[in-house]
């Protein structure tokens, strides 16, 4: 259907600009609209989150399909400090940024796949997958 | 085979100077820009080629509205940047007819003089659609966050869009300013036209909230629908206590009641039966 399209994330600006091709691309698949909303806010979490702790990074946006049901892959990578306690960054209300602490947490919930790779120095990537019903 | 700087420039500058129809008929061509621009162009040019400390001044200035005028109208930066460039073309088959060694030297000595008007006229119209950015940034700011008066003590702000910090400011500012000039004592926040709220949104509603009610204001969040509701609650998003309604006619109808005004349904036909004993 479409190649994989990799966005940066340098603004507020480019965060919009993440949030409306995801949710595009999670029509076109024909996620439900409550799915869709899931993965677009998701995205807004993730994307903000490289944006306030890396200052910046880029997303990997890609339609998965030849499984059974289509699904929507995001990857999220930065070349920030990384994270050097993961149990504590996926703690609800933990938070370094003085925001809810629930953006982490919360997008693990509002994903079928959530997978994070960080170290400290390190950079950190979160890919996380929704798949259609 | 050498040739001297100073004499291939002059050479150069002579047939720029001398070439003046055959290099604008063939500029036209290329550049696909209308012929009074160029004419313009071409004699800022001359003007400048032709003075002793070389002062591009007006050429630039030309230049920079130029882009100023195409960035407004929508061209893309390279149509812009082309149409300078293409000087290069017109005047390099005039000095390849030329043919002698001084005419080609002059000739790259040259086209780096239209290289840097060419970079110049690109930043000129970065620098013009950022201004026209920022300006409609500020428009939007103002015109998106109207705060409305709904009923006596009841006011309403239906937000639009996405939410970050600075609309939030400004939101919170005009909502706050807007209770006290009004003596209001309820707030409907309407968010059916905000597409996703996420965690950073909703802290800007919490805030948003908190600060009303430090001012002895209620708030009602109105419009959130299902899909929001589905979002915020797998988010662990918890909005405590504060009133939240599915829709805006919800959220007036629980304000008005709040404030005492008692709805009555529409007036009935009455009909009275009165039998007559005969």
């Amino acid at each position: 259907m479409s190649a994989p399209r990799e966005l940066p994330i340098a603004t507020n600006g480019d965060v919009v600009v993440v949030r409306q091709q995801t949710r595009s691309l999670a029509a076109e698949i024909g996620l439900s609209l409550v799915d869709q909303t899931k993965i677009v806010t998701a995205a807004s979490e993730l994307a903000r989150n490289a944006l306030v702790h890396a200052g910046g990074g880029r997303v990997l946006i890609e339609v998965l399909e030849g499984g059974r049901r289509p699904g929507l892959r995001l990857v999220f990578t930065d070349e920030g400090p990384g994270i050097p306690d993961i149990e504590q960054a996926l703690t609800e209300g933990w938070s370094t940024a003085g925001g809810l602490g629930l953006g982490l947490s919360g997008s693990r919930r509002l994903v079928d796949e959530f997978d994070l790779v960080s170290a400290p120095g390190e950079g950190t990537r979160v890919t996380v997958t929704k798949w259609a019903r | 085979m050498t040739v001297p700087a100073e004499a291939a420039r002059r050479r150069i500058v002579d047939l720029f100077l001398s070439s003046e129809e055959r290099l604008l008929q063939r500029w036209t061509q290329v550049s696909g820009a209308s012929p009074d621009e160029l004419r313009d162009l071409y004699q800022a040019l001359r003007t400048a080629l032709g003075s002793e400390d070389g002062d591009f001044a007006d050429v630039r200035g030309l230049l920079a509205e130029l882009s100023r005028a195409r960035a407004r109208q929508g061209h893309t930066p390279s149509d812009t940047a082309r149409l300078v460039f293409s000087l290069k073309e017109a005047l390099y088959e005039v000095a390849e007819a030329d043919g002698g060694p001084e005419a080609l030297r002059g000739f790259v000595w040259f086209s780096r003089l239209v290289d840097d008007l060419g970079l110049f006229t690109f930043e000129t119209y970065s620098a013009a659609r950022e201004k026209i950015i920022l300006d409609q940034t500020e428009q939007l700011l103002e015109l998106s966050t109207p705060v409305v008066k709904l009923w006596e003590g009841i006011v309403a702000v239906p937000l639009v869009g996405t939410l970050d910090s600075a609309r939030t400011q400004v939101v919170m500012e005009k909502l706050l300013q807007t209770l006290v000039d009004t003596g209001s004592e309820h707030a409907v926040i309407d968010i059916t036209g905000v597409p996703a709220v996420d965690t950073q949104v909703a802290q800007h509603l919490l805030k948003t909230v908190v600060a009303a009610r430090l001012m002895g204001a209620e708030c009602v969040i109105s419009g959130i629908r299902p899909q929001i509701a589905h979002t915020i609650v797998t988010l662990g998003i918890e909005f405590g206590d504060i009133v939240t309604k599915a829709s805006l006619a919800d959220a007036l109808s629980y304000a008005l009641r709040r404030s005492g005004v008692e709805i009555a349904g529409a007036a009935k036909t009455r009909i009275a039966v009165r039998a007559e004993r005969a």
